[in-house]
């Protein structure tokens, strides 16, 4: 949003493709940001809001590239619009149908990273932009099985007459000058590591399904709470598939360090007499304003004990964690009742397509490579396409935003300098 | 090997003292053995006292902490290391001695006759491999003179006929497979058992090794090398002929078990499944899960040389945890598949149960009931 | 006909919701004159709630919009879009802030919704005083200025540069380079600087849109974002530079280990710091090593030298030194594979890319890292001792060293007050050049058409410097590229009946906007440096300044309806 912005506003025409039928990406996900403790979306939204009435951007959202070819000031890119099935012109954000879907409440959330369950349609977020109900093809019982109810009910339910289950996928070319990828990052499986029995235990959770909970507009209100208990031991576990050789992920994953001290911090200021305990190797508190946060952080009462766990197991009702205090020089097992996994930053799973349309490398950790470590860090091999943020390697608000500008200067040059040799 | 060489032979800087090995070892849950401090201070001690340190034998070599390690170390090797430094020193405790001497003149290391060793298949019409069967029983040394263990492997010869698999045994010809020998930090007599097991198989045509033990699965399957046939722990063959309906289960065997994932077999070598699909297949059979199961499974303290060691804190007994954890299931079995888990959890059944309490039976007398 | 205003109220999700009985605030709107309608609705901000707002002008003839929802801060110039979009100027908005306000720091839903019906009330009669003001355009320089010549500096220039803009780089030092021209190799490539550096300097000194002055030096500023004029001296003359935009690129100082006297630094010969580390290493040309008239046995490397320390009033992480330290322990080892070489760190924050990896591979290479922070060095003989507790045994030990390298960390530059009063520029509480927003704003500043780029705003590496570069680069030209400027319509307006021309309000103006006019012998106002503070107006001892948008008329129907 950030790099289309500042192409759009420097004069020139910006083509905004976005694979989920909302832009927003991860951020929307979040409550607060560290180290100001900002609303997430309150701070995202007027972002949102600025890309989509720009008179010089024009959004393809639910859309993906599909094709490119050519070169510098005149690639051709394939864009498939996939359908909504929902008339986007005639749908005004009601959430009607939402409410009527009969799939209602079964299918797990993406955006809420499983906390909730949503329908077949569905609204990503209150705040989505484009606000269009979409249908999910896999699932809609209508598109899957060819019937619902007598009649769907979305369908029904509709009074602005934008259900269209005739909706076909639509196939644009666009031509542009420059390329900018900033397709973001996935978040590393906890599955992947069953000494921490996610998955199984349900009191252990990620990073991001903790934002959900801690989220004032997410499934339970802000409260943090699991089957109605709130908390009152609460172990946060650092480096969870990074810096890990034994899952295949050497990297660190950079935010996890304050994230996770931005949510200790949430958990002690919603559950002030809650015991709340961070298990690190290294902190990293390197950023603007960080090492602040992280000293005041520990002085609200977070307790900080170095040692990455082993193995998370059951005694009784209440979850044992296993670790060693390695200041202590001492084995521990701490009693919690909800664990937070702060789970790492992956390369995305269909990153590999793009890479292939772009003829784009990846580093050795599986990110986008560019074209110089230390002095090209948006540029890549191919000239006129350009990465930004997280997609090129883990980073936190401000570096993605400061690299989207920069991916957007050069993108800037290379349309001014084509012009003027046309 | 001296204590300074540890650094550089075991790559000891590359450790960051992340602590996920004592934390997870199942040792320093109830001694002092702390594998994160001893690696570090093999780095930073020039004059670290190895041989004062006890608490190296309290290792059971379960490979938690090298399954944890996220810089890629083996510390499971490195005590392995630091032990073999004592044993150059002769710093051992008596009865470890007295094991590797066993196996160093008898070829096994419960003082047992060499001549004795097949006589527990005496009756069962088992035939020796040399009569060039394709399936190798290499049956171990607890199944082999162990009463209570020789049941497991009468049990085997009982399946493998009622399905009829051709196989045979090296009899009084197989020695210890050595890995208990390599784990008490005599590698030297561990190389030894290796090549004496190398010679012995070379002539036979052997397409497929089956073992009673993970231990001596693991050690033929990774530590012995240029084998030319393939290796199986029971479970993944009894599973295979389960799989190809060879193996009729009939009989109803109505127990609630549970099943210890055994360190050797689970954690060490990812073999999960197929124990369960044996007794998922027995008919009448409720299988219910331990908590603390597959990768994160309670280890019996077999291993490592324990059997022969009791190590710094032989009060506490991890077993005993472990079948209370099995009673609290409500389970009437505890089903293991290894007979080091076997001798262990028994022995602790009858402390914490007492007679007519939670039966501890290998997998293959679960089958045998069922056949 | 009056005014016909339109009232919004917001529930935020639940964020208002949940404490604020919006639907009562509505009915309460809706009863006050001159309201010609009033809504609620779940998120204002949102397409179809701002489409609400639109059609309601449209159809119900509005004239002034009032929203009561979040802190203008957040959606102000959304509605003021939204209502522009519609037809009405958009100064003929007021919002009324009842969350941050009002949801957020009160918890009875009574005592709230009583409180929400106020802000309201106060916002409806200060709408209806409302003025649509005139938003101005002005031309824009097409030039800008970058003050620095460092890797920031010479980053944002080529950018701008290439852009087809004219940029004036401005270098206090003779030479190009600033800080990175002192480095042997940088992490985690290990690849020499030299040549990456002079690479740069070729570019810059070669570009036909740079115009590059060295041993300069800024010395004085005025004006505003797309007319700015600066002083620039070389000592020997002055030139008067018409610019745009500004980068401010002025990067850093090192950490002065002279502050922590229990470390030697400066008595002890052979206590150096990390740069001077590089100095020696680049300088060995054959790369002999030498200390004590021979090759140092025991290296050893402090981490945290003046950073994360309150005791020396930094308690920022310098961010960079675990990474330098690395590479030097790592040097050291190629150059002497026979050495000792220890780092004493507190957290090794290997965070960015490949740096977790290069780590990896220098504790592979046989660096020992121990955890402990010194205490202090003395001496023993020809020998250094390091005192430290060993944190990860428990233990405190004392560690012999032939040479010990001390990391420092960066520094706001010691002549940063002088540029932060020149431009005007705030200070974050860490001493470095605030940026605008800490997440989403981290060029900006905040002052229109001036923005930071390199280690000025805070520590960083040379990839993120480089990226912040360009991004300050992007924020210059975009302005450049508009041609014109947007000027802020709320401003001050003097009545000149009434002004004497005391000049007691120029004192108070941090813009410069006000200057006597000498014929009339009134102030005149800027309105284009004026940013409608109204600190003018307060100040006025004969009421002759009215600040538009909130002039006294229209603060006092606000308290009006609020008591």
């Amino acid at each position: 949003m950030q790099a289309s912005l500042d192409i759009a506003n420097a004069g020139f025409l910006v083509y905004l493709v976005e694979r989920e039928p909302s832009i927003g990406g991860h951020m929307a996900q979040l409550d607060e940001t560290f180290p100001t403790l900002d609303c997430s979306s309150c701070i995202l939204t007027p972002k949102m809001v600025d890309v989509a009435r720009h008179p010089n951007i024009q959004l393809f959202s639910y859309a993906e590239v599909v094709g490119v070819d050519g070169g510098v000031g005149h690639f051709e890119v394939g864009v498939r619009q996939k359908p909504r099935y929902v008339d986007v012109d005639r749908c005004t954000g009601c959430s009607l149908c939402v409410e009527a879907c009969r799939l209602k409440g079964r299918i797990s959330s993406e955006f809420d990273v499983g906390v909730s369950k949503r329908g077949a349609v569905y609204m990503p977020f209150p705040q989505a932009v484009p606000l269009k109900a979409t249908i999910d093809p896999e699932r809609c019982l209508f598109i899957t099985r060819g019937v619902c109810g007598k009649v769907p009910a979305c369908k029904e339910a509709c009074e602005a007459e934008a259900i269209d289950f005739e909706q076909k996928e639509k196939m644009t070319e666009l031509e542009v000058g420059a390329i900018i990828v900033a397709i973001g990052f996935d978040l590393f499986d906890a599955h992947l590591k069953p000494e921490f029995g996610y998955g199984l235990y349900p009191n252990v959770i990620t990073g991001l399904q903790f934002e959900r909970l801690s989220s004032a507009s997410g499934p339970t209100r802000g409260k943090i709470s699991l089957n109605g208990q709130e908390p009152k031991k609460v172990v946060f576990i650092q480096c969870v598939g990074s810096r890990d050789k034994s899952v295949g992920v050497e990297y660190c994953s950079r935010v996890c360090c304050m994230y996770t001290a931005k949510q200790a911090h949430i958990v002690k200021e919603k559950i002030p007499d809650a015991e709340v305990t961070v298990l690190y190797i290294d902190v990293r508190a390197f950023g603007k304003g960080f090492e602040e946060f992280y000293d005041r952080v520990r002085s609200e009462g977070v307790i900080y004990r170095r040692g990455a766990p082993s193995e998370i197991y059951k005694r009784g009702e209440r979850l044992i964690v296993r670790a060693e205090d390695t200041l202590l020089g001492e084995p521990l097992q701490l009693e919690a009742d909800l664990v937070v996994l702060a789970i790492g930053i992956v390369p995305r799973g269909d990153a590999q397509d793009l890479a292939t349309l772009l003829r784009l490398s990846a580093s050795p950790d599986g990110f986008f490579q560019q074209a110089h470590p230390k002095l090209r860090p948006v540029e890549t091999e191919r000239e006129g396409v350009y990465l930004a943020g997280c997609c090129q390697g883990p980073k936190d608000i401000p570096d993605a935003v400061a690299q989207a500008k920069a991916a957007a200067s050069s993108a800037i040059i290379a349309l001014r300098n084509c012009i003027e040799v046309s | 090997m001296e204590v300074q060489d540890l650094a550089q032979a075991y790559r000891l800087f590359e450790c960051i003292q992340c602590g996920r090995c004592t934390g997870g070892c199942p040792m320093s849950l109830k001694t002092r053995f702390n594998i994160r401090r001893l690696i570090y201070e093999a780095l930073v001690d020039e004059d670290m006292d190895l041989q004062s340190k006890e608490v190296l034998w309290d290792c059971s070599t379960c490979g938690t902490c090298t399954l944890r390690c996220p810089k890629g170390l083996d510390p499971t090797d490195i005590v392995i290391g630091m032990r073999s430094i004592l044993v150059d020193g002769g710093r051992i405790p008596p009865t470890i001695r007295d094991a590797l001497k066993s196996l160093a003149i008898r070829g096994n290391p419960l003082t047992m006759a060499r001549e004795e060793r097949s006589d527990w298949a005496e009756g069962l019409g088992v035939r020796e491999i040399s009569e060039g069967a394709k399936v190798l029983y290499f049956v171990g040394c607890s199944p082999s003179y162990d009463p209570r263990v020789q049941k497991v492997a009468k049990a085997l010869v009982q399946t493998f006929k009622k399905a009829d698999v051709e196989f045979g045994i090296l009899g009084n010809e197989e020695v210890c497979c050595g890995s208990e020998a390599r784990r008490m930090g005599e590698t030297g007599l561990f190389e030894m058992l290796r090549e004496l097991n190398l010679e012995t198989l070379e002539p036979y045509p052997v397409e497929l090794m089956v073992t009673t033990s993970p231990h001596c699965y693991d050690a033929f399957q990774n530590e012995y090398q240029g084998l030319d046939f393939k290796v199986q722990h029971y479970t993944q063959f009894v599973a295979g002929l389960i799989d190809e309906g060879k193996l009729p289960l009939s009989k109803e065997v109505k127990r609630v078990v549970t099943y210890q994932d055994p360190c050797f077999l689970g954690k060490q070598n990812k073999i999960f499944e197929e124990p369960r699909k044996i007794l998922e297949s027995i008919p009448g059979l409720e299988l219910r899960e331990l908590d603390r199961s597959r990768e994160r499974s309670l280890c019996c303290e077999g291993g490592g040389g324990r059997m022969w060691a009791e190590g710094t804190n032989p009060e506490e007994r991890l077993a005993h945890t472990r079948v209370q954890e099995a009673m609290d299931l409500g389970a009437e079995v505890l089903a293991t598949a290894c007979p080091f888990c076997l001798l262990t959890l028994e022995d602790a059944a009858k402390t914490v149960a007492g007679e007519g309490g939670i039966q501890v039976m290998d997998i293959m007398e679960l089958v045998v009931e069922a056949l | 006909m009056g005014p016909r205003i339109g009232v919004y109220v917001c529930h935020c999700g639940v964020n208002i919701a949940a404490t604020v009985d919006v639907e009562e605030v509505t009915r309460f709107a809706q009863g006050l004159p001159s309201v010609a309608m009033a809504r609620d609705y779940t998120y204002m901000c949102s397409d179809p709630g701002q489409a609400l707002i639109k059609e309601d002008i449209k159809e119900f003839g509005l004239t002034k919009v009032v929203v009561a929802s979040c802190s203008p801060m957040m959606h102000e110039p959304t509605f003021r879009g939204t209502i522009q979009e519609a037809g009405l100027n958009p100064y003929c908005l007021e919002m009324a802030n009842i969350r941050e306000q009002c949801s957020w720091v009160h918890e009875e839903e009574e005592e709230a919704t009583r409180k929400a019906i106020q802000l309201v009330a106060a916002a409806v009669d200060k709408a209806f005083l409302l003025e649509p003001l005139e938003e101005r355009r002005v031309a824009v320089t097409s030039a800008a200025l970058v003050i620095g010549g460092g890797i920031a500096g010479m980053q944002a220039a080529l950018d701008i540069a290439n852009a087809g803009f004219q940029v004036y780089l401005v270098e206090k030092e003779p030479r190009l380079g600033g800080h990175l021209a002192q480095l042997d190799k940088t992490f985690p490539t290990l690849e020499p600087v030299a040549p990456l550096l002079a690479e740069e300097i070729r570019e810059v000194e070669g570009h036909p849109n740079i115009d590059l002055l060295t041993s300069a030096e800024v010395i004085g500023l005025e004006g505003y974002i797309g007319n700015f004029k600066v002083n620039v001296t070389d000592q020997a003359t002055i030139r008067d530079l018409k610019v745009g935009t500004i980068v401010v690129a002025t990067g850093y100082d090192i950490f002065d280990a002279r502050l922590k006297p229990e470390y030697g630094y400066g008595i002890y010969e052979k206590v150096i710091t990390g740069l001077q580390f590089e100095r020696l290493v680049s300088l060995s040309g054959s790369r002999k090593f030498w200390v004590n008239e021979k090759e140092p046995q025991d290296v050893l490397f402090i981490q945290c030298v003046g950073s994360r320390d309150k005791s020396v009033g930094h308690e920022y992480c310098s961010r960079i030194c675990c990474m330098y330290t690395a590479k030097q322990a790592l040097l050291v080892k190629e150059m002497l594979p026979q050495a000792r070489v220890t780092v004493l760190y507190m957290d090794v924050r290997a965070y960015g890319k490949g740096f977790e990896e290069f780590y990896d591979q220098v504790r592979g290479e046989g660096v020992l890292y121990r955890r402990g922070n010194p205490s202090e060095i003395y001496k023993n003989g020809k020998r250094l001792i390091v005192r430290v507790e060993d944190t990860l045994l428990g233990e405190p030990v004392q560690l012999e060293a032939d040479l010990v390298v001390l990391a420092t960390g960066i520094t706001p530059r010691r002549d940063s007050p002088k540029i932060a009063n020149l431009l005007k520029l705030p200070r974050s509480p860490d001493g470095f050049f605030m940026e605008a927003h800490p997440k989403l704003r981290p060029v900006d500043t905040v002052t229109e058409g001036i923005y930071l780029a390199g280690c000025c705003q805070g520590p960083k590496d040379i990839p993120d410097t480089v990226a912040q570069a360009k991004a300050a680069a992007a924020s210059a030209m975009i302005p450049l590229c508009q041609g014109q400027v947007k000027v802020e319509a709320v401003t001050s307006i003097i009545d000149e009946e009434l002004c004497s021309g005391c000049g007691i309000c120029a004192e108070m103006c941090v813009y410069d906007a006000l200057s006597l006019h000498e014929r009339k012998g009134v102030m005149t106002i800027n309105e284009v440096l004026c940013k409608g503070c109204g600190a003018c107006a307060a100040a006025c001892p004969s009421k002759a300044i009215k600040l538009s948008h909130f002039t006294p008329a229209q603060i006092l129907a606000q308290v009006d309806a609020l008591v």
